[in-house]
């Protein structure tokens, strides 16, 4: 399926897709300077001179950004350069005060790698990483605040970015969507990155062409800025129709950067000036080369955390889960967590449901994250633990649960406080079944006489009768018994 | 590598230099000598030496990841030619 083909007048069509992902490496302070690298502020809080590109100001690395960068080099299994360099790329804006953007080019900190990413029909697919290079952020502009004017806020120049650049492996705006679900997901559990969109922490720029099934690749255009998962499946879509519409027309496609327009979901040309791609990079004379040590990759290989590929696998192997719980399980990091906490000594299985169907859809009807989420992971467990040992059935467990959640009390107190304790005493529940039949002559007849089906009338009505507490598999097996 | 005139007014042009109209002939001249000169060096043989990032042998040196500077907004916008609530103001530049 993931190779979705366009349907063009002369034939089909494939798209080819690489991603740039710009992820912003968690830290305090920026790549360069001591100025916070936290987001939100009042206009240039965050600034320190290097950041404002006064002259005379020099760089100095912040030594957790390479961590960082190190770190989520390993999380794509790539490859780590020991040896890597920092290089100027200079072009003019105003919200560039240096007049460049140091940032790595021919030597970048981390090389080749690959992750797997999960498409939506359940299928895996790899794709290559090319490399990992560190750069600083640069300004944001405001173009909408006077009609003559452009107002400039430096607080995001100089904040530590980590881009990461797939190969050209993508064949769908799927894959591509695919690919920016894991990889956020990747960098939230190694805690390199927030992944938070909405404050710009991870932008992308989409590479798009398309080409007949076989062909050489077709020339390429680059879509900046596209900042949500949504719009990356949007923006791919619209711009392959329109290449292909362009070529069909006996066009050309002319290699430029495009903007996507979200309101009206499709791609237009920036008009840049030709030269515009000239940065003329070198290597930056303020920053010697950045030399690792084999030894400090190793100890942050040897402290990675589980990533979700390998949990997900063992939620399936050792949990019993199936695939797919497992896979929405794992795909957000304190998903994952809380589940980890809940399940510890519980059955797997049950406490997944719990989670998911239960914990899910209340947390949702509340409009409540989980971290939110009144039934702590410990909680849910514990109330598991109930159904598992026989202390509650899973029926009254719906009730306590309904209870645990109004009021954030344990289930066992629940239990006791309310009398919902499971009767397993088989004399009690055949005085109950005693009672039904003796109640229901008629339909017991009918089902000596071969109506098997009311087998369920008798269960519901003994369950009824003793307000849910009884033991289903006990009452199933004396009523057999009975009957 | 010869450098004409094309060239010079582009790289001017990229690092926002302005020249005047006869300049760009004369420069032409004067970084193909430069270049002529320093052309010279490929003369020497450095295969298999590693390229020298400085005189003094040293390490890059790093920064702890820690608060220590900002919140200075006046200080930042001390020389900008014009300033309102806290932003740089500028011509208006949007594509």
């Amino acid at each position: 399926m993931s190779n979705a083909l366009i349907k063009g007048e002369t034939g089909e069509w494939e798209i080819v897709i690489g991603l740039e992902v710009h992820a912003q490496c968690l830290s305090q302070s920026k790549l360069f300077s001591g100025a916070s690298a936290v987001f939100g502020a009042a206009p240039n809080e965050h600034v320190s001179t290097v950041d404002a590109g006064f002259p005379g100001m020099l760089p100095v690395i912040n030594g957790h950004c390479v961590s960082q960068a190190v770190k989520t080099g390993l999380g794509l299994n790539a490859k780590i350069n020991l040896h890597s360099v920092f290089e100027r790329k200079n072009y003019f804006y105003p919200d560039l005060p240096q007049g460049y953007q140091i940032s790595q080019y021919q030597h970048p900190i981390v090389g080749e790698g690959e992750i797997e990413i999960d498409l939506p029909d359940g299928s895996t697919k790899v794709i290559g990483i090319e490399r990992l290079h560190l750069e600083q952020d640069a300004g944001k502009s405001l173009h909408d605040q006077h009609p003559q004017k452009s107002f400039v806020d430096l607080n995001r120049s100089g904040n530590p970015l980590m881009e990461i650049v797939s190969k050209p492996d993508m064949r769908s705006a799927d894959e591509a969507a695919a690919y920016v679900t894991k990889l956020r997901t990747i960098l939230r559990y190694l805690g390199t990155c927030d992944g938070n969109m909405d404050e710009g922490s991870m932008r992308c720029d989409v590479n798009v062409s398309v080409r007949k099934p076989g062909d050489e690749l077709g020339t390429r255009c680059e879509i900046k800025n596209v900042n949500s998962v949504r719009f990356v499946h949007q923006a791919i879509e619209h711009e392959a129709r329109r290449q292909v519409e362009v070529i069909e027309g006996g066009g050309e496609i002319k290699q430029e950067t495009r903007l996507f327009d979200t309101k009206s979901g499709t791609t237009r040309s920036m008009r840049s000036k030709e030269d515009a791609h000239d940065y003329r990079y070198f290597p930056d004379p303020d920053l010697l080369p950045l030399v690792l040590e084999q030894s400090f990759v190793d100890a942050i290989n040897d402290n990675l955390p589980e990533l979700p590929d390998a949990k997900k696998k063992r939620f399936i192997g050792d949990l019993g889960l199936t695939p797919y719980d497992a896979g929405v399980l794992v795909a957000e990091k304190e998903r994952a967590y809380f589940y980890e906490f809940a399940v510890k000594g519980r059955d797997g299985k049950l406490v997944a449901n719990w989670l998911l169907t239960e914990l899910w859809g209340a947390l949702n009807k509340a409009e409540k994250t989980l971290s939110e989420s009144p039934v702590s992971a410990e909680q849910l467990g514990g109330l598991v633990g109930l159904i598992s040992d026989n202390t509650i059935s899973g029926r009254i467990a719906k009730d306590v649960f309904a209870e645990m959640f109004a009021t954030g009390k344990d289930a066992a107190v629940i239990v006791d406080e309310k009398g919902l304790k499971q009767v397993t005493d088989t004399g009690a529940i055949e005085k109950v079944i005693d009672e039904v039949l003796a109640a229901n002559p008629d339909k017991v007849a009918e089902y000596k006489g071969g109506k098997d089906k009311l087998f369920g009338f008798f269960v519901g009505q003994v369950m009824k009768q003793s307000g849910g507490k009884a033991n289903p598999g006990i009452v199933n097996e004396l009523l057999k018994k009975k009957l | 590598m010869s450098i004409d005139k094309n060239t010079v007014e582009k790289v001017a042009r990229l690092a926002r230099i302005r020249l005047e109209d006869d300049k760009a002939e004369q420069l032409a001249g004067d970084l193909n000598k430069i270049l002529g000169m320093i052309a010279e060096l490929n003369e020497v043989d450095t295969a298999g030496v590693e390229p020298m990032t400085g005189v003094i042998d040293m390490k890059l040196p790093e920064r702890e990841d820690k608060i220590t500077d900002g919140n200075n907004v006046d200080a930042v916008l001390l020389n900008a030619p014009e300033q309102t609530a806290g932003f740089f103001v500028v011509p208006k530049v949007v594509e």
